[in-house]
This record gives C-alpha cells, structure tokens and sequence, in this order.
C-alpha cells in the first residue's frame, strides 16, 4: 500500500472506467425506476423513463405474496451459517497457524483443496446424504453443506490473519506459563478482529446469496429462501417486471446494508484471497 | 495481556532449564491439533465425503429412489455416445474461454487504473463493487428483465439490438452469458489486480520515469510483468468459474434456444433433477471437477507458477 504506482492522472483509463461505470449503473438505474412505477405505466414509457405517478405497490405485492417469509427463512440460514463459521474456524485457523507437527499443514491443504470444489460437483450425493439423513425440505438441510463450503475461504482469510500476530507476543504469554485456550481468548481472538469482521461478511454473504443448495434441497414454499422466491417469481409471473424488480431489490437491501457498513472488511478481504 | 504473579514464577523455572523435557521452548502454549479437528470433521462430512460419493455413485445406476445399484462403467460409456454431452463440453470450453478473453483485459485495465490515485477513484471504485454483492439469481434475473425483447432496453435501443430476441439465437444467448458473468464477476478480478498492482514497487515506475518511459511502455514492461503471477491466480479463478457456469444459464436461457446453450454443468442439473439420471449426472459431476482440476493444474506448471509462494495452490 505505501508505494505509488503512478502520481500522473492516465486520462484514457480514467474514460474506460467511466464507460464501464455506464455499464454497470444502467441496470441498476432500470431497476430502481422500474420499482416505483406500475406495470401498465413500465409497459408504456419504456425501461428507461422516470417514474411518473411514485408508488411503492411492487414492494408491498412482494412482501404480501410470500417474500416476508423468505426473508425470514434467509435470515435464519445466514445467521446460522455465520453461528458455524465462527464457531469452528477460528479454532481451525489458530491450529493451522500454531500447532507444531505437520497434520497442521495436511490440514490446511485439505480446506485449500475445498477452495477448488464447486458445489455443484458434489449436490448429487448432497441430494443423496441430506435425504438419508431425513433433512431434505429443512432449513438445517440447507444451512450444514452452505457453512462447508464457506469453511474454506474463511479459513484461508482468518489464518492469514493470525499469521500477522507477531511471535514474540505469543512468546510472552508462553513464558508466563499461559495455556493454548488463554492464548486463544486473550491474544489471538482480540488481535483477529479484522479477520473474523471479513468472515462473518463472507460467509454471510455466501449463505444469503446461495442458491443450487436450496434448489435442490427444498421444496416447499415455507422453506423457501428469498432466492428461490426470486426464481419462482420469474418463471411464474415473469412479465411482471416491475414486481420482479423489486424483488431483486428486496432481496440485496441487506447486502448492501451490511457493505455500507462493512466495505472495508470485505475488500481487504478479497483483496487477500488473490493480491501477489 | 494481563500476568499474575503464578505464572511469573513458573516462568522464571522454565526459562532457566529451557532442555526441560516439555518444557517452555516447544509445546506449551501451542495449541493441538485437537483445535483443528471440529472443523475438520465438519467440513470433511459436508464436502468431502460428497465428493468421495460422487466417484462411486458415477458407477451406479439410482433415480433418487430406493438405493443405488452397482452399474460398472454404463453412465461412462453413454456418456461419451451422448450427443448433447459432447456439445455441452464444447459449450463449456467456449464459455470458459470467451469468459478470460473478455475479463481478463478489462480487470486488469481498470485494477491498474484503481491503484492509482485518480480523484473520485474512491467513489467509482466502490460503484463498481455492486454487482459482487448480488447472487448470481438476483443480477440474472435483473439482466434477463433488462434485455427483455419487449419491455427491457433492446425495445428502446434498436439501432444496437435490431428487432430479434437476443434469447432465441445461440450467438445471442451466448453472448448474454458471457456479458452477464463478466457484469458480475469483473469486480473480484479488477479487486484482485488492484492488490496486485499496489504492491509494485513504486522504484521501478520511478526509474522507468528518469529513462522517458510514459503510461504506455510503463504499463506493458512494469505493471504487466509485475502481474504475472496475479493473472494465474485470476485465470484460475475465471476457468473453474466459467467450467461452472450454471445459476445463470438456468436463469437466463434454461439452455436453450434448443441446446444451444445447455453446458455440461447445467446438463448435469437437467440429469439429475429433469430426468432423475443420477448415476449419469454424477459422471458429468466428475468430469467437470476432473477438467477443473486438470486445466488449473497446466496452467500452474505452465506458469511456473507453484514455485512461488501462493494461497491459491491448492486449486
């Protein structure tokens, strides 16, 4: 971060990011003015024009057509995914970081080898294990194979974290005779602030965003999360844009929320996973 | 970090006879494996047992009801008279590698440019963070209202779309694809090039300054040298994903016009969950991690890449 790459303004990529600004605001531009108006009066001025007569009917049709329900049902995974995550990886991640020997390491190769696995590779014998099981149609169905797969990037951010600690404070307490779980609670945690803010955005993020899990997981419309109303809603009523739209809306409110708050986190984050 | 007097004495003891058989030098205060295994046991029950599974039932012939049966290597051998799976390989690859063609230039300029410090960088940098934040459901479902032949843009724009409905030709729906992930995804890449690109040491722009070197020559001897190893990484990134591909072909095309655009990894969907085919399915499944796994592995040998220190080994 110290260094300056360039101190001379490059007027030609500054114009490229501004054509790509373009492509990123317009949908969302469409979006949001989609959301405020009518279907009849979406239909005719076009995806481009300023809504005329504000309304915030598209909102309310969704939450009264089953969305308040997903919203829970999300709420409930992501908040349970992250209630995962925080309990088994910081551990995880102080033994990587710490033990001596080398299952330490075989370890930690095994959670980078999950980084590779795509979910869909396995939701076949997901299908198959979550039914024998008896969890099929169940939240916690969805909730146990969503926190595995978010095990991995959490693991790699939050070790490279601990890793920071420098040795001498863990030689200190060492010296003063303190046990593996006081080192733990009273130097590692408090030092890994940072850390565990980015997994809890990641892994919530993951759980909030998901979607082959609880496709092929649940069935029922009490047990759908706010994606799966996403993808109903479109293949039921797709020629509602304006409701769908603010749908899509309703569903990333949080997420945005949580980026507000979080920025940092999260980009540090993800910078981590793939800089140098 | 608070000490009480106990351990100061205790202390004192160990550092005077360091040779001490579990002493103070190694052991104590570091933890045991012990820590890791919870984690270990859960993640290895919900991801890697699945993937072990997913080898055996690849042999085995089970429409989701009653258990599977043994059927020795029938899903592989109709795997490979299968029409439609050797399109959606090709379709995979053609994904894949319009995928990094298309995103990889781009990230890469505007990671570059927002490493720098251009004015409103700050502000434009945190739009473009956006579409990262949505799942794959919500931007295709936004994209697919957006391009809709009717009600969406192409009905306002028809110097750039014509009168066709960019869904109902294969050039058109791949072009969607293609578009649609690189909206999305461009963010993590341009992220991961701007660490990158930080991280050169400002010396070398300097001295290539006092030579009369400008943007351009700067650019393509410093930055992209400098970045090698990030564009791996990124690849990487960008093949597993585009090998993948799924919420957003179900989304946007449901593989079609036809099968125009039925890549493997949504034909495996169709297998398993259309025509209950779940011995099939697993077999495409396996296929897809093997060539993965497989394309990753290259492009690191290629690179030279596994001799630098990386976090993304593993993949």
């Amino acid at each position: 971060m110290r260094s300056r790459p360039r101190s001379r303004p490059n007027y030609l990529a500054g114009l490229g990011s501004l054509v790509w600004l373009f492509v990123v605001g317009l949908p969302l531009y469409v979006m949001l003015v989609a959301t405020f108006q009518s279907r009849t009066e979406y239909a005719a001025n076009g995806p481009l024009a300023f809504p005329e007569h504000f309304t915030l009917d598209n909102y309310v049709n969704d939450l009264n057509d089953g969305f308040a329900q997903y919203f829970l049902n999300t709420m409930i995974v992501t908040v349970c995914v992250v209630g995962i995550v925080l309990l088994l990886v910081p551990p995880l991640a102080y033994a990587i970081v710490r033990s001596d020997g080398k299952a330490a390491g075989r370890v930690f190769r095994l959670f980078l080898l999950g980084l590779a696995i795509p979910s869909q590779a396995v939701i076949v014998p997901m299908f198959y294990l979550i039914n024998e099981a008896g969890l099929y149609d169940n939240l916690l169905g969805v909730i146990l194979p969503t926190a595995a797969f978010a095990m991995p990037v959490c693991a790699l951010i939050l070790s490279g974290v601990m890793r920071d600690i420098t040795p001498e404070l863990y030689e200190a307490m060492t010296v003063d005779g303190a046990s593996p779980w006081r080192i733990f609670v009273q130097l590692v945690l408090p030092l890994s602030k940072s850390g565990l803010s980015t997994i809890v955005v990641f892994s919530s993020l993951q759980a909030w965003n998901g979607f082959l899990f609880p496709l092929v997981l649940t069935q029922s419309s009490e047990n759908k999360v706010i994606t799966m109303g996403l993808y109903d809603f479109q293949t039921e009523h797709g020629v509602d844009i304006p409701g769908l739209l603010a749908a899509v809306v309703l569903s990333m409110l949080p997420i945005l929320l949580v980026y507000l708050f979080a920025r940092r986190a999260l980009v540090q984050g993800l910078m981590g996973v793939g800089g140098k | 970090m608070t000490t009480t007097a106990v351990p100061a004495v205790d202390s004192a003891e160990k550092t005077a006879r360091p040779g001490r058989p579990g002493g103070a030098v190694t052991g104590v205060g570091r933890p045991g494996i012990a820590w890791a295994a919870p984690a270990a046991v859960f993640f290895g029950l919900f991801a890697l047992v699945p993937l072990l599974l997913v080898v055996v039932l690849s042999f085995t012939r089970w429409n989701g009801l009653g258990s599977p049966e043994f059927a020795g290597l029938d899903n592989w051998s109709r795997l490979l008279d299968d029409p439609v799976m050797v399109k959606s390989l090709w379709l995979s690859l053609v994904f894949t590698v319009l995928g990094v063609v298309v995103q990889t230039p781009i990230s890469i300029l505007l990671g570059v440019w927002a490493a720098g410090r251009q004015r409103n960088r700050a502000v434009l940098s945190a739009v473009y963070f956006v579409p990262l934040l949505l799942s794959i459901t919500a931007v295709s479902v936004l994209w697919r209202a957006v391009l809709d032949p009717n009600f969406g843009v192409p009905s306002e724009a028809k110097w750039l779309f014509g009168d066709g409905n960019l869904f109902g030709t294969q050039v058109g729906a791949i072009g969607v694809l293609v578009f649609v992930s690189t909206w999305q995804f461009t963010p993590l890449h341009t992220l991961i090039y701007q660490g990158a690109a930080r991280a050169v040491p400002g010396v070398l722009y300097e001295a290539a300054r006092i030579d009369g070197a400008g943007t351009v020559r700067q650019f393509f001897h410093i930055t992209l040298p400098q970045l090698r190893n990030t564009v791996v990484t990124s690849m990487i990134l960008m093949v597993v994903g585009g090998l993948t591909t799924f919420d957003t072909v179900l989304i946007l095309t449901q593989g079609g016009p036809g099968t125009d655009t039925t890549n493997s990894a949504y034909y495996m969907y169709q297998k398993a969950f259309k025509s209950f085919d779940f011995g099939g399915a697993s077999a495409i499944a396996l296929l897809l991690v093997l060539v993965a796994t497989l394309v990753s592995l290259v492009m690191v040998r290629l690179t030279g890449y596994d001799r630098m220190r990386s976090t993304m080994e593993g993949v």
